[in-house]
């Protein structure tokens, strides 16, 4: 979907797992939308092609960033930046996330902690220390990505569908405790979209899978992105502790 | 300004209380200092040092002198 305005001029935006997939579309669709865009991937250098290109291809700043989500210095450092560069911060996207499947009796110790720890004790973690910016700026936008997984469960993923679970409910927290600050925290529960991820289930599984779909296809990264955009926008200043399905009618 | 001032002002602004209460107050020892009014001397101090502290000090925060102590972790001198 193309829109005329850039409905991000001028703000400040934070997105984790800039690298691939629904993030790198959320990366790409806010810069297009005129914001200052601080990216952030795991692996050093990944991202410095990519925010050279875009900040020119839009008129814009991205900014990339080298960062661990488990790291809690980490993260303080980099608010700590993002504040002394701007003194605001309009909107964090808790993207990045980790998929393990593991059937129940394989799920071991070691999947389960550091499923939770990207997936659900990061965004906690982001959402302490970007409040404490944009409570002085008197808004902000938070959206975690959370999966249809995470409200219905599927065979499988009973710790990545758990982990997606909490950040619904991490999200609804948020949101009732951080509404009189004017910060508002909603959560994009993406179905089956077609990342590379995706796609490495292997063709005959993709096509059960997009018989399950009501739309009869995948979605896409940046259709996820746009309900990124939504919620990052002034478009949904009324709205928060929502959890917003991009699934197609997916039936899982 | 002192950095004593400038953190006995954030007491003063964030929680409403006098100079002369200062010394002895404790997190949860006046009605202001509850834990609302923690996030919000937390915020002030954060502000006015141009810090952040780790939620392990924020937990830790547990009075006036106590404050002292975890802000020169934070290279702020007294």
């Amino acid at each position: 979907m193309m829109l005329n305005s850039k409905l991000l001029q001028g703000k400040v935006v934070l997105v984790t797992g800039c690298n691939r997939g629904i993030g790198k579309a959320i990366l790409e669709k806010f810069a297009m939308n005129g914001a200052i865009v601080y990216a952030s991937a795991r692996e050093n250098g990944i991202l410095e092609k990519e925010a050279l290109l875009l900040s020119e291809k839009y008129d814009t700043t991205v900014v990339p960033v080298y960062l661990d989500v488990t790291d809690l210095k980490g993260i303080q450092q980099l608010f700590m930046k993002i504040n002394k560069e701007y003194k605001r911060l309009d909107c964090v996207v808790n993207n990045a996330g980790v998929m393990e499947d593991a059937l129940i009796g394989m799920a071991t110790e070691a999947i389960i902690q550091k499923t939770f720890s990207v997936n659900v004790f990061a965004p906690i973690n982001m959402i302490q220390y970007a409040t404490k910016i944009m409570k002085k700026l008197g808004r902000g936008s938070i959206v975690n990505i959370s999966s249809i997984v995470g409200t219905n469960g599927n065979a499988g993923q009973i710790v990545y569908s758990a982990s997606k679970g909490a950040v619904i409910s991490l999200t609804k927290t948020a949101a009732k405790e951080l509404a009189p600050n004017n910060i508002r925290v909603n959560a994009i529960a993406p179905g089956m979209i077609d990342t590379a991820m995706f796609r490495s289930i292997g063709e005959p599984r993709i096509s059960e899978r997009i018989s399950k779909i009501g739309m009869g296809r995948l979605g896409t990264a940046e259709e996820v992105a746009d309900a990124a955009l939504f919620l990052a926008s002034d478009l949904s200043v009324y709205i928060t502790g929502q959890i917003i399905g991009v699934d197609g009618a997916a039936i899982i | 300004m002192e950095n004593i001032e400038k953190y006995n002002n954030a007491f003063i602004e964030a929680l409403s209380v006098e100079k002369q209460q200062l010394s002895g107050l404790t997190y949860q020892g006046i009605s202001e200092w509850d834990s609302v009014g923690h996030m919000n001397l937390i915020a002030s101090i954060e502000d006015t040092f141009e810090i952040m502290l780790d939620t392990d000090d924020i937990v830790d925060f547990s009075s006036y002198t106590k404050g002292i102590e975890i802000l020169k972790k934070y290279d702020v001198e007294f």
